[in-house]
């Protein structure tokens, strides 16, 4: 370490009372306010370790191809899973060529009017609505009144409501991205306003919007409450074949074995929460790489 | 292709196209208004459901019995529907996930934009943030067997049910605190530095800056920052419904069994309630409810994070 200039000279410059004291806890303050900020990162480490702990043993092949059964040993994930595939893809499927098409009409076509404000404002709101109120909406709309049952169309265009105000939201963003230059250039040399948005803007935003699309995926897969509303509790013992049928999800079934009293049903559902968030985990992987890949060729 | 050949060499076949691709653009047009409006029908469906069964609701259940009776008990007979069992079930967690919550995450966010190295922030900021993508399921099972069975039971022994709000609460504010934190710290980081350099021109010190300076002028983000995280409690289902109970409890104390408003319509779905029944309506009566608070907490945020803006801008 240097030496001081003031110790140099034999001056001692260092605070003495009062003043020493302040800045003893100011520089404590920093380890202290370390250790808050570190809290949640430990909590996620903890919570980590006892799942993996719990339902590692219980991790195997039979465990993802097995039915659910009353025995917790024979339990698996089979129907779950295909269900989960089933209800997010058909989310997919609705969800996001509807989100992308509020997202230019907002960006590029809507007259500057009270209409786009309502529709933003609208937006903004809906973003914050619990999802149990989508899963009441779904109940009350698709299961009954559409009549299509506890079915996984209603399961899915339940979710798609949901995920669609973060998705036009994240694809609103992307959009906003692309340099109007490129769009003045393709407009300058006789581009319509769609060929100018299909051909020129869309490419540039995608990136943006596929990232969003996978976070808003994401939240769909890790979504319980909506789908037991629609009436996603149910014990299903065979594999879906038509979005017609009744359905389960992983994340339904983790709550199904967390409420059982037996600890082998708690295994169960620790085995299944790894599942799960490596699924997750992925998805937020995979926005993360599309992003930073989009900023470089930037 | 009109316009290389001249104005003069517009053909027939060159209008004819270009009308078409006129009508072409405003059919696209129209298609994706269309699109923009499926979320101003979700949003009037939803009103207009929750109304609908609500009104149905009332037809059966006096207005000053909801709010005037606090005993909520709509399985058994004698059936009572006094809202304020559910209300303080719901401000219970609330309450104890905010003891946890915004210590911690205030104290985060005055780390990430006083003190924290820019490389720090850049790593520790998204970590905080991956708090708020673990599925609330997960946490619901870890708020039982984890927060409940492992830590709670050892230091509470029998004065703490099987069921209770302390649980629950601990994760709520697990789930909360990246909101906390992420918006204070935008909030905080938005200051202006002329504002730091002339405290610390008076002799202050960090701590003192933060705490004296920082956080006054952030104020109005940080209770933005709040409103929003106490939004998304009043809303979560799952964690409330796993460990919190579902008894109906006029308490504050975390030690106890409660049911939330949430926890009681998850509650009631999963019973299978049938159309037109007391319970069905029952669900859309507290469903309503709870709509109508987090949408005044969330529009609270917004109109404050507005007016913040305009002060430093």
């Amino acid at each position: 370490m240097a030496v001081r200039a003031d110790e140099v000279r034999g001056i001692r410059l260092a605070s003495t009372g009062r003043v020493a004291r302040r800045q003893a806890v100011s520089r404590a303050s920093r380890y202290v306010l370390l250790a808050a900020t570190l809290t949640g990162v430990a909590m996620l480490v903890y919570l980590g370790y006892e799942t993996v702990d719990r339902g590692w043993s219980r991790l195997s092949w039979d465990f993802l191809t097995s039915y659910p059964s009353r025995f917790a040993e024979r339990a698996g994930l089979r129907s779950s899973l295909i269900g989960w595939v089933w209800v997010l893809a058909l989310t997919v499927v609705f969800a996001i060529p509807i989100a992308i098409g509020t997202a230019i009409w907002i960006e590029e076509f809507a007259p500057r009017n009270k209409l786009l404000s309502l529709v933003k404002l609208n937006l903004a709101n809906l973003a914050g609505v619990p999802s149990i109120i989508y899963g009441i909406l779904g109940l009350a709309v698709f299961v009954r009144f559409l009549d299509l049952g506890p079915s996984i169309l209603a399961g899915s265009l339940t979710l798609a409501l949901m995920i669609l105000p973060m998705t036009v939201i994240a694809s609103q963003e992307a959009i906003r991205q692309v340099p109007p230059s490129i769009r003045q250039g393709a407009l300058a040399l006789g581009a319509t306003r769609w060929q100018m948005v299909w051909h020129h803007v869309l490419p540039g935003a995608m990136p943006g919007i596929m990232t969003g699309t996978i976070l808003a995926v994401s939240r769909a897969a890790g979504e319980t409450a909506a789908l037991i509303m629609i009436g996603a509790f149910t014990f299903i013992a065979y594999d879906n074949t038509s979005p017609f049928e009744d359905f389960t999800t992983v994340p339904v079934q983790i709550y199904n074995w967390t409420i059982r009293p037996q600890e082998a049903f708690r295994q169960n559902a620790a085995a299944a929460i790894i599942v799960l968030m490596v699924v997750i985990f992925a998805m937020n992987l995979a926005a993360a790489i599309i992003r930073e890949r989009f900023r470089q060729q930037q | 292709m009109a316009a290389q050949s001249g104005p003069d060499a517009i053909s027939y076949a060159d209008l004819r196209r270009r009308r078409a691709a006129h009508l072409g653009e405003r059919f696209i047009e129209l298609i994706l208004l269309a699109c923009a409006a499926v979320s101003l029908i979700t949003t009037a469906a939803i009103v207009f459901v929750l109304f609908e069964e609500t009104v149905s609701f009332f037809e059966n259940v006096s207005f000053s019995e909801f709010f005037l009776e606090t005993e909520w008990q709509p399985l058994f007979r004698p059936v009572s529907f006094g809202i304020w069992e559910l209300v303080a079930g719901t401000a219970n967690v609330v309450i104890w996930s905010l003891v946890f919550a915004l210590p911690i995450g205030l104290a985060a966010a005055i780390y990430l934009s006083e003190y924290a190295a820019p490389r720090t922030r850049k790593v520790l900021k998204p970590i905080l943030e991956a708090l708020a993508g673990v599925p609330t399921v997960v946490y619901a099972y870890f708020a039982l067997t984890v927060i409940t069975q492992d830590v709670l039971r050892p230091i509470f022994g029998q004065d703490i049910q099987f069921f209770n709000a302390l649980g629950a609460s601990i994760m709520l504010a697990v789930m909360i605190l990246p909101t906390i934190a992420s918006i204070s710290e935008d909030a905080m980081s938005n200051v202006p530095r002329e504002l730091r350099e002339a405290a610390y021109g008076l002799g202050a010190t960090r701590l003192e800056v933060a705490i004296r300076v920082v956080v006054p002028a952030a104020l109005s983000g940080i209770v933005a920052a709040v409103l929003l995280a106490i939004a998304r409690v009043v809303g979560e289902t799952m964690i409330v419904a796993v460990a919190a109970g579902s008894t109906p409890n006029l308490t504050l104390s975390p030690l106890e069994s409660i049911q939330t408003m949430t926890g009681y319509m998850l509650q009631v779905a999963l019973g299978d309630a049938a159309r037109g029944t007391i319970d069905y309506q029952s669900i859309f009566a507290v469903g309503s409810m709870l709509f109508v608070m987090t949408l005044m907490l969330n529009i609270a945020a917004t109109v404050i994070v507005n007016r913040f803006r305009e002060a430093y801008e």
